[in-house]
């Protein structure tokens, strides 16, 4: 690749072919900056792969690798073992990173071998709740009450019936040392996150939750604000678990009403309409649940 | 040096001595006892290489591709399920232009489940872009796989080495185990063309749409079919060094007066050239063989060549397209597109394990010899079962 060093503007170029306002994006440009030069990146199928590397094109400036859906977690482990012993581990970090889709359901198993064998990988789950590349279909991440394709309200649904699965926590079972949780909508925590997890030895899990504009049904300047909403609403709470020890829960110094986050979302309109009431109020349940989040050893919460 | 191994311990010595940066299974039957023996190797210091325990065959093939794409000789084995289990990996390391070599030791596909050998594993994935290479004896099986790293890495074509499970993985056999001196005289460091490295960024496994994709597919074939020239070049070679081992795409055994010509791919050569000479000597039935080492890239020619004098052909073959015949039989009419074709017969055996006697193989010789004409027949069929009288 010809390449001028002055020209490089992110490690993650922009001029691709993502969504204007796309959450995962912003997410993705500053995993790649907070990394730097010296990272190797094996990326599942999905928007992301997508967008970014539609021949003859490429956005990255990293040595990059796009192989299949669910094995971004083992080709990143091939990847690590191979340069360890060829000597050429040195300096390099590798990271591994697809969508919720990717992570929580196809992916599970090549993620679950990765966390066991102890490979040093920084794993990143881009969670915008859904299969949003092939049309906004429902996931395991997908949380209650949200319209997707294939969960549509009906006459006899609200939407998603299911809870998010708890992927922090399975990675902390996995006694992953590192697991934490960010968003776009607070750029110098998430790089933060991603260069501490990068300086420790092992295993790691990122856990983004990065807002899709179609998918989510908002205007593609309230990408950040819904991703601030989040968490402010306590919907997706931000923390850190070092060695299965919660160390630090974001406090929001104004907590929102659920309603104010679900509203500008088309997914949720239903919801506001007669009889969407009992669904409001698991989601309720579920930012409550968050809310009592507190430093300590991680246990089974909310979400 | 000669020494009698068990042909899993063998292939494992072949691998070894091949040096390669990353070995990664995941155990099946009948593939365990090489990922149990390399297991050894790097346990006690022989095997100086990344190791890692997949957590699935899926995942196995998935670590194999990374530590390709970082430039390291990556090796796995699998089998039967297992193998179906990595299909999608399997076609994405070949379009990748990944070097991979893999060890398929051969075993029927479940349903019904059944762990004993036949080949329809590796025809299955036939058209994944791996060439395919299958071994007769032990010896050819560590031949091979040296060759195979070599013709992989030249070509950037991944290399599946097929071996009949149990009937080689488990049998003890005289080898001659090359030194580690010829083999590295024979198979230099690999030295990729790209690979993922921070200091020459690449981006690799990018979307392409309809404006490319067709060109990337026709590279592939084009390379496969020059990779003809390559094995035979490459077997050639290993002759030059080793002194044996240059079987190349086919071999022919017994066809300049043959009344018969009997096919087939495997370790079950052995059985059918006792058959042939017996035969020969007790019956006067002149009956040659063709045994088909490189099934991908298909030998069109060289079979086409090896068999276009004769009326009648018979492939034997533990594999079968349900619906249609055995699948290299299907192929092997194919290279007489267009021309006056023998009579080339398919007869399906030994599948899941069943035993394929010398008298079977006489049998069938002896059947063709009187009725040429062109047919598809299970051989070995219990009568019994088919009646419906389980007991």
């Amino acid at each position: 690749m010809e390449r001028e060093e002055g020209r490089i503007i992110n490690l993650m170029e922009p001029g691709h072919t993502g969504c204007a306002g796309c959450g995962q994006a912003i997410g993705a440009r500053l995993v790649a900056k907070a990394a730097g030069p010296r990272v190797i990146i094996a990326n599942a199928t999905g928007c992301l792969e997508v967008y970014t590397t539609t021949y003859p094109r490429s956005s990255w400036e990293v040595p990059w690798i796009h192989s299949l859906f669910e094995n971004a977690a083992a080709v990143a482990a091939g990847m690590e073992v191979t340069l360890k012993a060829m000597g050429r581990y040195g300096d390099v970090k590798i990271i591994a990173q697809a969508g919720d889709g990717g992570t929580a359901d196809i992916g599970m198993g090549c993620i679950s071998g990765m966390f066991e064998r102890g490979h040093d990988i920084l794993y990143i789950c881009y969670d915008n709740e859904g299969y949003m590349n092939t049309g906004y279909q429902r996931s395991s991440l997908t949380p209650p009450g949200a319209r997707t394709t294939t969960s549509p309200p009906g006459r006899n649904s609200w939407g998603n019936v299911t809870r998010k699965k708890n992927m922090p926590l399975i990675a902390v079972a996995h006694g992953v040392p590192y697991v934490a949780t960010a968003t776009p909508a607070e750029p110098r925590d998430l790089m933060r996150k991603v260069r501490k997890a990068l300086e420790i030895e092992g295993p790691k899990y990122l856990h983004l939750l990065v807002p899709c504009v179609p998918g989510w049904g908002i205007e593609s300047e309230l990408s950040v604000e819904m991703a601030r909403l989040a968490t402010e609403t306590f919907l997706f709470p931000v923390f850190e678990i070092e060695n299965g020890v919660i160390t630090r829960v974001r406090r929001v110094k104004e907590r929102r009403p659920v309603e104010d986050y679900l509203r500008p979302q088309r997914r949720f309109a239903h919801l506001f309409r007669p009889g969407g009431e009992p669904v409001l109020e698991e989601l309720r349940q579920i930012a409550e649940e968050n809310s009592r989040l507190e430093p300590g050893p991680a246990v089974l919460f909310g979400a | 040096m000669r020494t009698i191994l068990e042909g899993s311990l063998a292939v494992a010595e072949a691998v070894r001595l091949c040096r390669p940066n990353l070995v990664c299974a995941y155990p099946i039957t009948p593939q365990t006892h090489i990922v149990e023996e390399l297991s050894r190797m790097v346990a006690d210091g022989r095997l100086d290489a990344g190791y890692v325990l997949a957590e699935s065959e899926f995942g196995a093939a998935s670590i194999v591709l990374g530590g390709s794409a970082v430039g390291g000789r990556s090796y796995t084995a699998t089998s039967s399920q297992g193998l179906l289990l990595m299909v999608e990996v399997i076609f994405n390391i070949a379009g990748l232009r990944l070097p991979v070599v893999m060890t398929c030791a051969n075993r029927a596909v479940s349903a019904p489940i059944n762990i004993w050998n036949d080949q329809q594993d590796a025809v299955s994935i036939r058209d994944s872009g791996w060439i395919q290479l299958f071994v007769e004896d032990n010896q050819e099986a560590v031949d091979t796989h040296i060759q195979a790293f070599r013709i992989a890495e030249e070509l950037m074509i991944p290399v599946m080495v097929c071996m009949d499970g149990y009937v080689l993985t488990h049998t003890w056999e005289p080898v001659d185990m090359p030194e580690q001196e010829e083999v590295d005289r024979f198979l230099p460091p690999y030295d990729p063309a790209y690979k993922l490295d921070p200091d020459d960024p690449f981006t690799m496994g990018e979307m392409v749409g309809p404006d490319a994709y067709m060109e990337t597919r026709y590279h592939v074939h084009m390379d496969m079919m020059e990779a003809r020239a390559v094995i035979r070049r490459v077997c050639e070679e290993y002759r030059g060094v080793f002194g044996r081992g240059g079987t190349g795409l086919i071999d022919a055994y017994g066809v300049d007066d043959a009344e018969v010509v009997l096919v087939s791919m495997g370790s079950l050569l052995g059985t059918m050239r006792a058959a042939v000479d017996e035969l020969r000597e007790e019956e006067g039935l002149n009956v040659g063989l063709v045994k088909v080492r490189c099934f991908r890239p298909f030998p069109k020619d060289a079979i086409h060549d090896a068999i276009k004098d004769f009326q009648t052909v018979g492939v034997i073959e533990k594999d079968i397209s349900l619906g249609l015949e055995g699948t290299l039989c299907s192929e092997m009419r194919a290279a007489f597109c267009g021309e006056d074709s023998p009579e080339i017969s398919s007869f399906i055996m030994g599948l899941g394990g069943r035993d394929i006697t010398v008298e079977e193989i006489k049998q069938v010789a002896r059947d063709l010899a009187q009725n040429p004409a062109c047919r598809v027949e299970f051989r070995g069929l219990r009568e019994d079962l088919l009646n419906g009288d389980e007991g």
